[in-house]
């Protein structure tokens, strides 16, 4: 009895050895070498794998990070939108690079087709799914461009950041929002816009896609942009521009006047937290106080859309 | 007694409610303002020759379909055109018209307008085709392929056999099998050009059982007309799909993402075997056609021969009006026809039929989850997986659904049909289908 005990212990041990220096060397000869750094990289990412950043998760973005500094010594064209700054400066920190600061993202939904604003005229029984309502029809309040309302965004986002609102039966995104853009790749109608953040959670946007003419755009929904162009030729900082009947606010360029908000015939452009108004006063000042507004004196020349004009005040 | 033949693959039998089958054609009268349509037919839209305010006489070409699958269009009234703009489709979807306000019924001098029949078949192969092309023929089952792009045989391929599908499987529509009755001897010379222009020896009429009175009357024709022989079918749907029709009639099989040609076989709508007739006979353009308007609450189903872009509305006006309970209103048949977002959008090219369904019968049921009974496999026609396409497309598992032949699906809706969850499994195979034929386009 001991002698089979002792035998089988010592041909086990045997062959444990045998096979530990196989794997040494076999281990020696395949050794994968991973720069250490794309470690410590990934160790300050957030671990979110939203593909925010453009890349399939967080590992291959810390991977793509260390060979872009090994390569072109910058980290240009680089953003984790979920960590944000903080996270880039330690990146940075951690590859011996500096990296320019970005201007937080906020996704922004440009519809205000609720279903106060744009009644539906039909009714849409199909599956719960944005990207087939949008081939199969235009929509219950008849916009082609509107908010189908069926929430292929809610479902795309990780991050709990945009949810219905039963009411308007629109989306609305909260503060968890980081930008990743999953939403925007979602939506099949191109509503939803990553925008500044401003500060103090100050926005101004155009909150309409339609780009058909007045007339059609109104008859569907009240709150349309009808391509008036008001909002373009009151604004002092060539931040909008027009077309296809359509206005958009370049948030790099607006520095958050409000001028445009009160011109707007329809009420398509939304102002977002902003203190309340003033009664009429002849200088807006500038709530976010970066930039002063040159009181006007005498009425500007009206612009046209793609002409020059040389009263660049920004 | 010998079965009928049919298609073995798959396969459903829903309610047939030919109501309008006994309905003999009436001709509406034109309407006040026909909207035309840029893209009725299956390709590029034809590019608009005439401005605001231009005269037109009917058969008058007004659109120019340039590229290789396009067809031209031809003012279907006589009237002054009122304006280029954008119209809402039957989706909703605002697309180019033409509006013209009617102002009579002057045909263009180069038609002939008389109702006699002209048999003798004196253009050739070449002259036929660049008439069919001329007159803006496109395919009357529903699909709008130009019927010049299919007559024109690449090099290497040959025809054997002209089908023309007569079966009208879809349940409730008889524009086809009133066609038949009514038009038989103008549809058997039309069916003689379009064998000419293909040269074939043979051409069979597929027609469904349940239409035993235009088996027994195109029967009694086909005597005079060598070649032509109908194939009475066993009624089962989707017997009128392109490559169920083909194995139903000459029992061959056309091999995935081809096309029919290359089990040597043609199929054409009997539709437009009679719009051919009269392309070809009477230099008549498409400016026509047989509409069904029908329902369970319809007061009076009918079958219309009316203008390209007379409204709906005035359809269904004709047909005693919209019903007070009524649901949907559906362009085409039940089962593969879409319903309207409003009536005021005009007939086009491929509106077989307007199918007025009440709201029971409309709604759609709760939908819940797949009990893997596998009805839809085996109803499938393709034989394809629909509870798998749909879940895949569901989970936008695109190159996955491709491996899995989403692109054979011809959306004929059995399974959706037969699903006893009520799923929406066609709706989901329709997006899967649309995002992978959008990946194979890209990749190219």
């Amino acid at each position: 009895m001991n002698e089979v005990l002792i035998y089988s212990l010592l041909s086990l041990a045997l062959i444990g050895t045998v096979l530990a220096v196989i794997l040494f060397f076999v281990a020696q000869k395949f050794k994968v070498i991973e720069d250490p750094r794309i470690d410590l990289v990934d160790e300050v990412l957030p671990k979110a794998n939203c593909g925010g950043c453009g890349y399939p998760g967080c590992r291959n973005f810390a991977e793509v990070s260390v060979s872009s500094a090994d390569q072109k010594q910058s980290l240009e064209g680089l953003n984790c939108p979920v960590g944000g700054n903080d996270v880039m400066k330690q990146l940075a920190s951690i590859l011996g690079l500096e990296v320019a600061e970005q201007e937080p993202m906020i996704a922004v939904v440009r519809c205000n087709g609720s279903k106060a604003n744009s009644p539906a005229k039909i009714q849409y029984d199909g599956p719960a799914s944005c990207a087939f309502a949008h081939n199969l029809y235009a929509g219950e309040g008849g916009c082609q461009f509107g908010c189908l309302g069926l929430g292929d965004c809610v479902a795309a986002c990780d991050f709990d950041a945009i949810h219905m609102n039963p009411e308007t039966g629109l989306p609305v995104v909260n503060d968890k929002c980081v930008a990743c853009g999953a939403c925007v790749k979602a939506c099949p109608r191109g509503i939803i816009e990553l925008r500044n953040r401003n500060k103090k959670d100050r926005r101004i946007y155009v909150c309409c896609v339609n780009k058909e003419k007045g007339g059609p755009a109104k008859k569907n929904c009240s709150v349309a942009c009808i391509g008036c162009s008001k909002c373009f030729q009151v604004c002092p900082y060539e931040a909008i521009t027009m077309a296809d009947n359509l206005a958009y606010i370049d948030y790099e360029k607006c520095k958050l006047c409000r001028k445009c908000v009160e011109v707007c015939p329809t009420n398509a452009i939304h102002e977002l937290n902003f203190p309340p108004r003033k009664p009429k006063a002849e200088t807006v000042a500038d709530p976010a106080g970066d930039a002063p507004v040159i009181a006007e004196t005498k009425p500007r020349p009206a612009r046209k859309p793609a002409t020059e004009s040389n009263d660049t005040q920004a | 007694m010998k079965s009928l033949m049919t298609f073995t693959m798959g396969g459903v039998h829903p309610e047939e409610n030919k109501f309008s089958e006994h309905a003999a054609i009436v001709t509406l009268p034109l309407p006040k303002q026909a909207i035309i349509p840029l893209g009725q037919n299956l390709g590029a839209p034809p590019k608009p020759l005439v401005k605001k305010g231009d005269e037109v006489k009917t058969g008058q070409l007004i659109a120019k379909g340039e590229a290789f699958i396009s067809a031209n269009l031809h003012s279907p009234v006589a009237g002054k055109v009122a304006r280029l703009d954008e119209s809402v489709d039957s989706s909703g979807y605002r697309r180019m018209a033409i509006h013209i306000d009617v102002t009579g019924d002057e045909w263009d001098e180069n038609i002939d307008t008389s109702p006699d029949v002209v048999r003798e078949i004196t253009l050739g192969k070449q002259e036929i085709i660049q008439r069919i092309k001329d007159c803006g023929i496109v395919g009357l089952g529903g699909a709008t392929f130009p019927t010049h792009v299919k007559l024109m045989i690449p090099d290497g391929k040959k025809a054997e056999f002209l089908i023309i599908n007569g079966v009208e499987c879809e349940p409730y529509l008889t524009s086809d099998h009133r066609l038949m009755l009514e038009k038989g001897e103008e549809m058997l010379i039309g069916i003689k050009i379009l064998m000419k222009a293909l040269e074939v020896d043979t051409a069979i009429i597929g027609i469904e059982n349940n239409k035993p009175d235009a088996i027994k009357h195109l029967n009694e024709l086909c005597i005079r007309y060598q070649g032509i022989r109908v194939q009475p079918l066993k009624v089962k749907y989707p017997q009128g799909g392109e490559k169920q029709l083909i194995k139903a009639t000459v029992n061959r099989e056309v091999p995935s993402g081809k096309l029919p040609l290359e089990v040597g076989c043609v199929v054409s709508n009997v539709g437009t075997a009679f719009a051919v007739y009269e392309a070809v006979q009477k230099n008549k353009p498409l400016v026509e056609r047989v509409v069904t308007v029908t329902g369970k609450s319809v007061r009076k189903p009918s079958n219309f021969l009316v203008r390209i872009g007379t409204p709906v509305a005035e359809l269904i006006q004709a047909a005693e009006g919209l019903p007070e309970n009524t649901g949907k209103v559906i362009n085409g048949g039940p089962m593969m026809g879409k319903a309207l977002t409003t009536i005021d959008v005009p007939v086009t090219k491929g509106s077989s039929g307007i199918l007025v369904m009440n709201k029971e019968e409309s709604n759609r049921q709760r939908p819940n989850p797949c009990v893997r009974c596998s009805k839809c496999t085996e109803v499938c026609p393709m034989g394809l997986e629909p509870y798998l396409l749909a879940k895949l497309a569901k989970l936008a598992l695109y190159e996955k659904a491709e491996k899995e032949m989403v692109m054979d699906c011809i959306e004929c809706g059995s399974c959706q049909f037969t699903c006893p969850s009520q799923l929406p499994l066609l709706d989901f195979l329709r997006l899967g289908k649309q995002r992978v034929g959008h990946l194979i386009r890209t990749r190219k």
